[in-house]
Formats: C-alpha cells, structure tokens, sequence
C-alpha cells in the first residue's frame, strides 16, 4: 500500500481530479444547504434523529437479537458474520446451496468492505454492478472514490472512454446515451441472475425489514427477479421504528444528493409469500461486524450512528482537494477518518485523523450532528499514548510543554528564537525553514518575530502588568 | 441589560506578542477609547492549542494548567484577540480535564469569563459603530474556530459595517477553511497549500485591498501565501483596521 501522503501528493497534482471533485461537491453542497433549508423544523428532525441511533447503540445486543428475532419471523434467514472473509464466505455458501450463478448487485459500501467481488468471482460466480456509478467502477476495475457517487472523480469523457474500451460500444460522451447502452446491458443481467446482493442503509428492528434507497431503481430489480435475495448489513443500521426510519430518510437524501427523497425507497420484509406474484424464493440478511463491536463502548461509538449521507465529504475542505482514493480504503472523507482508523486500528492509519484542520464544517452540516472534530483529536491522542509519533514532534512537543508552562523560560526561548529567526530573515520574511517548517515555507513565507514584543511595548508605555493576576503556579 | 464592565484582562495570544503586537495595541486602544482599564496577565504564554491538537494532551495539560491558574488569579472579563485561542480555552480545555474534577471545574469557571474581542464589543458592550474610518474594499475570512466553534458570525461583520468608508467585498467560498489549522499546515503542507490557493485565488479575485479576520493564525499563513504570490493585498486584524480608524 502506497504512503498516505504519496497518494495525496499524486492527487494534489492531477488538475483533472481537481477539477472534477471541486464541481462535483460545489453542486452537492449547495442543493444540500437548499433542502434542509426548505425542511420545517429541521434542526428539530435532526436532534431527534440523533437520539434515535445513538439510544439504540446503549444496548446493541439486545436490539439485533430482537432484530433477528423479527427477521425470523418473516420468513428472513439471519447469519452473522464476525469479519468480511466470514461474511463473504456467507454469500458463496448461499449460492452454493441455491445452486446460483449469476449475481446483480445493488450499490453497497459494506460489500466494498469485504471485497465481496473478488470472492464470488474466486468462487465462479458472474458479478455484476447495476448503480450507474458502482457499474463503471467495476468496469474502470478501480474503486468507489465517495459513499454516494462512486465516480464522482471521474468526468462524462472518461466514462465514455471506459465504456467504450471495456464493452466495445462506440464513443459518446453524452450522459443519456451512456445511460441507454448501460440500461440495456443491465436489464439482460437482471433477467438472467438468479442471486440478488444488496446491502441496507437501515434495519427496521421492530418490521424485521431492511429499508434500501436508490435513485435508480436497480436496487428493487435486484430484491425482486432473482430468486434468492442476500442483504448484507452492519450491525450498527438499526433503526428502533417505522416512525424511526421516517426521521432517517427525510434528512439522509437531503443530507446526501439534496434531493428532498430519493427515487425509491423500498422496504424488504421477507421473501415471497404464498399467493405473491414477486419477490424472490429465499432471503437472507448478514449481519456483519468487521471491528464495529471495537468501536462500540469506546471514544468514538459515536461514529456508529453514521447513516451514510456523505454530506462531511462534500463539505470537507480536505476531501475537496484530494479526492477519496488518497484515504486509502473503503470510506473516504471526515468519517472514513475515523471509520478506517476505528475498524482497522491505528498502525498502518495514523495519517487520516491528523489529515484534517478541523475547521468543523463536518460537523455543522452532519444531518445527526456527529462531533467528527472531537473523534479525530481523540484519535490523535490515542496516536500518541500508543507511541506512534514521529521522535522530532515527540521532542517538540514535550519541549513545547516544558518551556511553555514556565513563563520565565518562555520569555527566554522566544527572545533568543526571535532573535536567531531575524538573522535568517531577510526584511522581516524567512524564505525557507528547516525540518517540519519546510512544510511551510514550500508555499508560503513565514514572518520573523518582532524585536520588540506586544509585552515590551506594553512596558514601555508605562503600563504594568495585572495586579491581581501576578503569577501562575508555575510561574 | 448586562452590566458594563470598567476593567478587563487581555489574553493576547503568543502569536500576537511575538509577531503582530501591532494587534495587541489595537485592542488596547479601542477599549480604552471605550473608557475601559485594560490589564495584562504578564505571566501568560500560550493556550496550549498546538499540542492539544496534535494529540499530546500531557504537555498540552502542563500548558493549560498555567494558564487556568494565571487567568482565575485574575479579576474580570477575559479578552482574547483570537476565535481559535478563545474556543481552545472556552471549549477544548473541558476535553483535556475530562478526567481531571479540579481543573474541569476551573476551565469551566474561566471559560465563563472569557470573551473574544468582537464578541465583547458587540454582545457586551453593545457597539456596533466606533465612529472609525478606514478607506479600502475589505474582505472578511471567518475563521472556523470563530464561526464554528464560538458561533460569533454576526459581529465581526456588525463591526466592519460601522466603518466609514470601507466597502465590504464578499467572495466565493468566504465560509470555508483558510487551510491553517495549526500544525495541520506543517504536517500536511500539500493539503494545506491547497486550502490556501483556493482561498487566495478567491479573495483576489474580490478586488479586495485589506484582508481582515478575527484570528491571526489564518492571517499569518494567509499573509505568508500573499506574499510569495507577490500580491498587494495587506492583512489585518480586525481590531487593526477599528483603532487605525478611531476619531
């Protein structure tokens, strides 16, 4: 795996990425800011939302065992998957009994998680993508660059040249014409699979029903002409109600595409049932944790009440310049930062948390108010208490606190680093530093230190200092 | 009607004492101008911020510690020239005593006393208009600390709009991270190189003569990227651009 900060420089640097992520999340942004606005009592609906998904998880066991129970009861075959290998293993069990071999997809980011492709093709079975976004992206072999819009890296052009190059269709790069020649590969697929794989954006404990949203329909073909449906789902989707659900899906599509509800909202309880003319012979919902219960209990279990909106990447400053791929795994922007981290422990993902200015725009328009800058400074605490910084920054930051508590050393180490920054300096401006200040002065210039202080001005104009405010304890 | 006081503290922020003084004065001078004794803590450092944000809580607490005992030994408002240093000790020293009842207690008690600068002209003295005049077209970047974190949005604006003869330029994106963000733009310089290009080629295309804001963290890395463009385009503080104005 290539070094974070390799894949942000290599990003950094492609003008065309740039130019795509900064349209793309300016649209978004602003049809988001118009939705919300246009829902009464929204910030009501958001509290009240938050509540519901951050209650369920005080007693998590108990509302998947009720879950379960529940699914059970509408005819709905529960398995539990401790990690992505097991869940998939799950899928190709199924198929295997069902004697299926061709399967649809519906777009899902638990199943880019667990790499659900690359093991049912490793087990013989066709797979294939049916969301727009998630079919190209099979097609380009590459991965989903955000939650919502899987190329939302990509411009019409390029989507032309993919499809033009992988399915020997002539070059357009018309989006309707695009869309005419996916349809017509899509619906062959969805009349001749036999499996059905989708995942859930919520689990309706007290229905026993998993809810998906889509805008293109493809995820109710997938639930309904297969014969065997497979739901695989996180164990944090939960939702408490029907009434619960309503909450979720009035901000989730505005949060999300700005649209006030999606196209389709589908509620899938269960397979057919005598006397039903659709629906598929078998349904089956994975419950899969993958490191969700590590996070649980923890500082960051708030996170768990993430719906998926994507609403933080589009805000996100960060992500806005380097795009979803340079995070590295399945979730990208602020809450991948903290998911990817969370899931898979810090070792090989210190990076991410500290790849934010937490200017706070994640949090101002998560539609359940996630406090993602206090999750990503708790992560760069837990970064440090295991030992995982640099040797430099642990030196700096220990002198830092050393000097900085001490006003006496305090006033020493700035006069004298003032004076060593003014040798440097050419009027007034530093051009280059070393060591971490290169960082710095690679695009900017960085203003020396003043000879005379704001306190040796203030002293100078005959003004003291406090009188009641001489001295600190360690003063 | 809230009470007005006759005596403050003035927190000035490291930044401010060792790179911009000019600001600290500024602050001086207006609440004079207003009738108001300013006193300064002569002990006081730093906030803390720059390890705090970095994760290294045991040195950020030494740090805060000092200034929670400075600042409490201290009597009246607290003002603090700085959204970021004021949301640090206002709200973000709450987090690094969660496990510490004494000094929890402390921050909260100081957090109750302190005030950024536009706030307190605004919310607590009830100034809109210093009678000031200042001739540039002025862009205002609100910092993230400042609107996100203390939620002041209105006033630094307020404040702007009483200035004679200043035209207030909006730009594109004008909510959005400057790309400071502390150690943030020494650890991800490309990132934060970005932020700031992005923010930059905006406010030049403004038309703006001055850029002001509420915290001089952005305003030095902003100032920095200025200058390295080679462009004309001077920063200030906004207390700055009120005390060069006074009558």
């Amino acid at each position: 795996m290539s070094h974070f900060l390799d894949r942000v420089e290599t990003a950094l640097r492609d003008d065309h990425l740039q130019g795509a992520l900064h349209s793309a999340t300016e649209r978004l942004w602003s049809r988001r800011s118009a939705a919300l606005d246009g829902l009464e009592n929204s910030d009501t609906i958001r509290d009240m939302a938050r509540r519901s998904k951050l209650g369920l998880l005080r007693d998590l066991a108990g509302n998947l065992e009720t879950f379960e129970k529940n699914l059970i009861r509408n005819g709905i075959k529960v398995h539990w998957a401790q990690n992505g290998k097991e869940a998939n293993r799950i899928v190709v069990e199924i198929a295997r009994k069902s004697g299926c071999k061709r399967a649809v997809k519906s777009k899902s980011m638990v199943t880019e998680e667990t790499h659900l492709n690359h093991d049912l093709l490793e087990a013989g079975l066709d797979v294939l993508e049916t969301d727009l976004g998630e079919y190209i992206v099979q097609l380009a072999e590459t991965t989903p660059s955000h939650i919502i819009l899987p190329i939302i890296h990509m411009t019409r052009q390029d989507i032309g040249k993919i499809m033009h190059n992988r399915i020997s269709v002539p070059y357009t790069d018309s989006p309707e014409e695009l869309a005419k020649i996916a349809r017509v590969k899509l619906r062959e697929a969805f009349l001749s699979a036999d499996l059905g794989i989708t995942g859930a954006n919520f689990g309706v404990i007290d229905s026993g029903a998993i809810c998906l949203v889509s805008n293109e329909g493809n995820a109710r073909l997938v639930t309904t002409l297969p014969r065997v449906h497979v739901a695989i789902m996180g164990i944090e989707k939960l939702v408490p109600s029907l009434a619960d659900l309503d909450l979720m899906i009035k901000i989730l599509a505005r949060s999300a595409t700005g649209q006030k509800i999606t196209t389709y909202t589908s509620l899938v309880s269960g397979p057919r049932r005598p006397g039903e003319l659709d629906g598929p012979e078998e349904m089956h919902v994975v419950l899969l944790d993958n490191g969700r219960t590590n996070i649980l209990g923890g500082d960051l279990a708030e996170i768990l009440g993430c719906i998926r909106c994507g609403a933080c990447l589009n805000a996100c400053p960060v992500y806005k310049n380097i795009g979803g791929h340079a995070y590295g795994d399945t979730y990208p922007g602020p809450i991948g930062a903290i998911v990817t981290p969370g899931l898979r422990g810090l070792e090989n993902w210190k990076e991410l948390p500290d790849a934010s200015s937490l200017c706070g725009a994640c949090r101002e328009v998560c539609p359940v108010r996630l406090d993602i800058p206090r999750m990503l400074l708790k992560l760069r605490q837990t970064g440090v208490e295991e030992g995982r910084s640099p040797f430099t920054l642990k030196f700096i930051m220990k002198g830092f606190g050393m000097v900085v508590s001490r006003p006496w050393l305090y006033r020493l180490s700035a006069r004298w680093g003032g004076r060593l920054a003014r040798v440097v300096a050419k009027a007034g401006w530093i051009h280059k530093l070393p060591g971490l200040g290169g960082g710095w002065t690679r695009s900017r210039e960085m203003r020396a230190p003043v000879a005379k202080s704001f306190q040796d001005l203030w002293k100078e104009r005959g003004s003291t200092g406090s009188p009641t405010g001489g001295r600190g304890k360690n003063g | 009607m809230k009470q007005i006081p006759s005596k403050v503290q003035l927190f000035h922020t490291c930044i401010v004492n060792e790179v911009y003084p000019d600001v600290g004065l500024s602050v001086v001078s207006i609440l004079e101008h207003l009738g108001i004794e300013v006193e300064v803590p002569l002990e006081q450092t730093c906030c803390g911020q720059p390890a705090f944000n970095a994760g290294f809580h045991v040195d950020a607490r030494k740090v805060a510690r000092h200034t929670i005992d400075l600042l409490l030994s201290t009597e009246g408002p607290i003002i603090i020239p700085s959204g970021s240093c004021c949301d640090m000790i206002s709200h973000q020293y709450h987090l690094l005593f969660e496990g510490d009842k004494e000094y929890l207690d402390k921050s909260h008690e100081l957090s109750e006393r302190c005030y950024e600068f536009s706030r307190f002209l605004v919310d607590v003295m009830g100034i809109t208009n210093l009678g000031s005049r200042f001739k540039t077209k002025a862009a205002y970047h609100p910092s993230c600390h400042l609107m996100r974190g203390l939620g002041i949005k209105t006033q630094p604006k307020t404040l702007l709009a009483g200035v004679q003869d200043l035209e207030y330029v909006p730009f594109k994106d004008q909510e959005e991270c400057c790309g400071f963000g502390g150690m943030f733009s020494v650890k991800n310089p490309g990132i934060s190189t970005g932020m700031m290009e992005n923010k930059l080629k905006n406010i030049e295309a403004s038309g703006a003569e001055t850029l002001t804001s509420c915290d001089m963290g952005c305003l030095m890395h902003l100032e920095g990227g200025l200058q390295r463009h080679g462009s004309k385009i001077k920063v200030k503080h906004l207390a700055q651009i009120l005390a060069e104005g006074l009558p």
